[in-house]
């Protein structure tokens, strides 16, 4: 029976669920056994499974990566936990070098079932080094697979197939979304990893979104639902492998795509579905297809600066008026888009939010 | 019981089986059919025999790019490796890995890489495991003096030392990365064995020219991790004889005289173990060679793997 949980909640479960079913799975990461619980998706395993299991490590994201590495070739299955993805950019080498290619290039003799949880940082003044995405640079590398949850539901299914998988799974989680709710199955009912969700069917245009931008899709299409505008909303929740399929089959009944990335557009995720389409589905295309994705720049502290950064359900709702042909609602969306921008503070998920995270 | 008599012959016969196979690799790589890089280990052999001969099957190794020698001292197939470097479907990587990736479970050989220092943690990682699983095997890990230079080995230390890993950490220093010579890269007052000392591991150095020296300090290392003391740190001084990557001796180049060569040619490792052995050295060679023969045919004889890019996947 579902019932509602948080998101970082969702998290929690399905880690405890696995753990005490699957004495190989061993947590591992900077602060993993702390008070707070990395955000509170790992509260109470440390008391639960101890020390041996809930571990925390030293600075050595490189190393620390390459151990948990060694330890998946012998049967162990580790979960390694990062606060921000940009830390472990450290880790790379191991993640890419040894990770990625130990089965393919040693004959298919050894896996390296590991598990990589990254927490996407954003707003409150968290800048450059706190706030980067960076999903299309790990979907890049043959070898991983990238997953993005964006409902409490997928975070619980998509964390329980990455810890059954075989391969190394990076799991992105964005930090905006641990507070949302929604209705999680109480078993282990995981969420294929490569297949992507219809979120919202509709007749009229494709929004491809993935992360925290399907929220953004959401309340866009609420919108543009009053337009009398039919949204068909994908949630990729898999970036590599990428599902083709869903998005094919819907592109080719709406004719119009939308794409809503939380990272930067160039050689980004984005381009990549583009890129799909425009091979696969091009003349099922009745107007040039969009990308909503973030400019070419770093991410900025001010909050005056990143209410310009980031794109909005409202950018998404402009783009799908302009591509349908209603110029006047679009503009009377911009103004309020500009209004609002020079007005409040956007830099948290919710008002009920104060910092700092 | 093992003498001494057939403990040197032994550690002699295992070095120069090395040796050989190499020279055979060298001898044969003109013939543009080895269509992979090639880091022999000619000169270096004592050190992967005399490490070897210490531990047990069973031990995990986790190598480098010059892995041939401690593959094969390791016990690892020669016809499996040579058909890997004749990129056949029937080498130990099934043709996926190439020289600088050796691989033989079935006598604990878990794996080489090129990346300098990478293989490190890995290696630590699989002592993490035997840990975790209550395992008695230890983990032997060769890099060369490159690799300390890299982040990763500090990184590494620490962790094998704060849990008390069954890690042998094995550093051979060559003296040189690539065509760099170690003054241009660490002061040359360094004492790497003194940075494990610091990270609260035990750390001994010796002649990595004198195979019976490797095994002595080795065998001692092994018996404390095996008896729960934590990790060591070797370093064994040696000297390649060839070029860093390739088949030919490379003296006239420039980046080391020849003077050095012959003064590490003097100290070669087989020639030195010669002189403690008494037996028909003819007859070890032509067993050898045949063993080697028979290894090229079966490389050359064996399939290429097929390209099929649904079989060729990515993922496990």
């Amino acid at each position: 029976m579902p019932r509602q949980l948080k998101f970082y909640e969702a998290i929690q479960e399905a880690t405890d669920q696995k753990m005490a079913i699957d004495p190989s799975i061993y947590l591992m990461g900077l602060g993993v056994p702390d008070p707070k619980g990395i955000f509170g998706t790992l509260s109470g395993l440390s008391e639960k499974y101890g020390p041996d299991r809930v571990m925390d490590m030293p600075t050595s994201e490189n190393a620390m990566t390459g151990v948990a590495i060694g330890s998946a070739l012998l049967g162990m299955r580790p979960i390694m936990t990062h606060q921000r993805v940009d830390f472990f950019l450290l880790a790379l080498d191991q993640l890419i070098n040894n990770a990625a290619k130990w089965h393919y290039m040693f004959g298919s003799q050894m896996k390296v079932p590991l598990v990589i949880r990254l927490i996407i940082g954003r707003g409150w003044g968290q800048g450059p080094q706190h706030s980067q995405s960076l999903h299309s640079f790990f979907a890049h590398i043959p070898g991983l697979k990238v997953v993005m949850p964006s409902t409490p539901q997928d975070a619980k299914g998509l964390l329980i197939s990455a810890i059954e998988d075989d391969n190394p799974v990076v799991y992105l989680e964005h930090r905006w979304l641990h507070n949302t709710f929604g209705d999680v199955t109480e078993d282990l009912t995981p969420t294929p990893i490569g297949k992507a969700k219809i979120v919202r069917a509709g007749s009229d245009i494709t929004i491809v979104a993935v992360s925290h931008m399907v929220i953004e899709a959401i309340r866009a299409a609420q919108w543009l639902e009053k337009d009398g505008i039919s949204v068909e909303i994908i949630d990729l929740r898999t970036i590599a492998p990428l599902d083709k399929e869903t998005i094919l089959t819907s592109v080719k009944k709406t004719g119009r795509i939308i794409i809503a990335d939380p990272d930067w557009k160039t050689v980004g995720m984005s381009a990549e579905v583009l890129a799909i389409v425009v091979e696969e589905a091009l003349f099922s295309l009745k107007s040039p297809p969009v990308r909503i994705a973030y400019p070419d720049r770093h991410t900025p502290t001010s909050w005056v600066l990143s209410n310009h950064f980031y794109p909005t359900a409202k950018d998404i709702a402009i783009a799908a008026l302009t591509m349908l042909g209603k110029p006047t609602k679009a503009n009377s969306l911009l103004e309020e888009l500009i209004k609002q921008q020079a007005q409040t503070p956007l830099d948290v998920p919710d008002k009920e939010f104060t910092g700092p995270f | 019981m093992v003498t001494q008599e057939s403990l040197s012959l032994e550690l002699y016969r295992e070095m120069l089986r090395i040796r050989l196979i190499e020279e055979s690799i060298a001898a044969r790589y003109h013939e543009q059919k080895m269509r992979c890089p090639v880091h022999l280990s000619i000169g270096q052999e004592a050190v992967a025999v005399g490490v070897c001969k210490a531990a047990l099957q069973t031990d995990y190794l986790i190598s480098n790019h010059r892995a041939h020698a401690h593959y094969l001292a390791k016990g690892g197939s020669l016809k499996q490796m040579m058909a890997e470097i004749y990129g056949k479907s029937t080498g130990c990587c099934l043709g996926r890995g190439g020289s600088m990736h050796l691989v033989d479970r079935s006598v604990g050989m878990y794996g080489s890489t090129p990346i300098v220092g990478g293989s490190l943690p890995v290696g630590v990682g699989l002592a993490f495991a035997t840990k975790l699983k209550k395992e008695s095997d230890i983990t032997l890990i060769f890099f060369g003096e490159g690799s300390t230079e890299e982040g990763v080995f500090g990184e590494s230390l620490n962790f094998a030392a704060l849990k008390n890993l069954p890690v042998l950490f094995i550093c051979e220093n060559n003296l040189y990365s690539v065509y760099s010579p170690l003054n241009v890269r660490q002061p040359t007052e360094r004492d790497r064995a003194a940075i494990a000392t610091a990270h609260g591991i035990q750390a001994e150095t010796g002649n990595g020219n004198d195979v019976e020296e490797v095994y002595n300090i080795t065998s001692k290392a092994i018996t404390s991790i095996r008896n729960g003391n934590g990790p060591v740190f070797l370093e064994f001084d040696t000297y390649r004889h060839r070029e860093h990557c390739g088949p030919n001796f490379d003296n006239d180049i420039g980046y080391r005289t020849e003077e050095e060569f012959f003064l590490w040619e003097k100290k070669c490792p087989i020639k030195n173990q010669e002189l403690k052995i008494n037996a028909d050295l003819d007859t070890i060679r032509s067993s050898i060679l045949t063993e080697i023969e028979e290894a090229f045919t079966f490389a050359e004889e064996s399939p290429y793997p097929t390209f099929d890019i649904e079989k060729e996947g990515a993922y496990a």
